[in-house]
């Protein structure tokens, strides 16, 4: 639907008592866009930047973090536009501003798509092209490719569509150096890697909220013991990713360490998540809660050891 | 009587078209301040990396 069309359409509604002229204030546009995930795209992102072998103006960076996070905004709005159906169906998002009725669908794809259009070009004119040329494909991939089709469609949606939340730090470095090479890819593939593991044990708590939104999470399609597998597999594969940057030699002694004792511990609450049984869920949500901390913690210390050619650190000492 | 009122009513109604309360007035203007101040902040930012993309040539200018 176009937006002329739906901006008639909601005038029609309104005139004929309907629904009510919006109510929207600007803390619910602010909730559109996410702001839990927003800043952990943009620390990220921030890792990816300050990594990167060249010097950055800090206008010029601080002008990158503002469009990532912007775009990363637009993006959530586009999500709770399209999916504002099943959100309202379960629990965890009925608040959110649509399905609670605060901010109009309209306005919420007006305001991602505004948001989207303005961060992409001013990335562009401001930053560099490779730097916006990932953002769009990011804000495409998240709201068409993960939103509108792999979500309702696959238990398979949130192993690629994790790809739009890997994104980011790619979009950093690329925005420091115009270029992509190797390091941010390794950054991209544990992000990438990490998020089925912190989705899948989320959503084995969260089942019944996914089934009753029609929603294909691997627990609801293939069950609780293939998730509880599948969680385990992955982590088996984040664990080695996780250390790659140290043992490639991108990365210090300190990260090694950390990402050492952080991944073992990982690993081992991925074990007991394989030997719960529902409906126990103890297990699932010390691994939920503990892999935003991994995550954390790995991106925290590069950050402090080779951030601005290692400033932190240096500092620190 | 009543009913031409009603009409009437209603006419005029139309004529004024969409009416907001004050609680929505209000609502309006917070986000209207909001895009005004995104907007001056977009400007300022334009106007900031500007400079520093000239640097220090920003003043030798060709007469």
């Amino acid at each position: 639907m176009s937006l002329i069309s739906e901006g008639a359409g909601q005038r029609r509604l309104i005139e004929q008592g309907l629904i009510e002229p919006s109510l929207a204030g600007v803390g619910d546009y602010l909730a559109l866009m996410k702001p839990r995930v927003m800043s952990l795209v943009v620390f990220t992102a921030l890792v990816g930047l300050a990594i990167a072998p060249v010097h950055v103006h800090p206008v010029i960076g601080f002008t990158a973090l503002l469009c990532i996070a912007v775009g990363a905004g637009a993006s959530g709005a586009l999500n709770m536009w399209y999916d504002a159906d099943i959100d309202a169906k379960m629990t965890r998002t009925a608040r959110r501003p649509i399905p609670a009725g605060r901010v109009l669908p309209g306005e919420a794809l007006a305001f991602g798509l505004t948001l989207s259009v303005f961060a992409v070009v001013v990335l562009g004119l401001l930053v560099n092209l490779v730097a916006a040329g990932l953002l769009a494909f990011t804000i495409f991939f998240y709201a068409v490719v993960y939103t509108m089709w792999l979500k309702r469609s696959t238990p398979q949606n949130i192993v690629i569509g994790g790809a739009a939340g890997a994104f980011p730090p790619v979009i950093g470095w690329a925005a420091a150096t115009g270029s992509i090479s190797l390091e941010p890819c390794l950054l991209f593939l544990i992000i990438f890697f990490w998020t089925p593991p912190h989705f899948w044990a989320l959503s084995l708590y969260r089942t019944e909220d996914y089934a009753r939104a029609g929603i294909p999470m691997l627990p609801v399609v293939a069950g609780d013991a293939a998730t509880r597998r599948q969680i385990l597999l992955y982590t088996l594969v984040l664990v080695p990713l996780g250390l790659a940057p140290w043992a490639l030699g991108y990365a210090g002694v300190l990260y090694g360490v950390t990402a050492l004792v952080t991944g073992a511990i990982m690993l081992i609450l991925a074990i007991q998540v394989r030997a719960e049984r529902r409906p126990a869920e103890r297990a699932s949500r010390h691994l939920f809660a503990f892999s935003i901390l991994y995550l954390f913690l790995l991106f925290a210390v590069l950050l402090a050891e080779r951030g601005w050619g290692g400033l932190i650190g240096r500092v620190a000492a | 009587m009543t009913a031409v009122l009603d009409i009437k009513m209603n006419e005029r109604r139309k004529d004024e078209g969409i009416v907001l309360t004050e609680e929505q007035k209000r609502r309006r203007r917070a986000r209207s301040l909001a895009i005004a101040l995104s907007l001056g902040a977009l400007v300022l930012l334009f106007y900031i990396v500007t400079v520093v993309k000239l640097g220090p040539g920003i003043l030798s200018r060709p007469l």
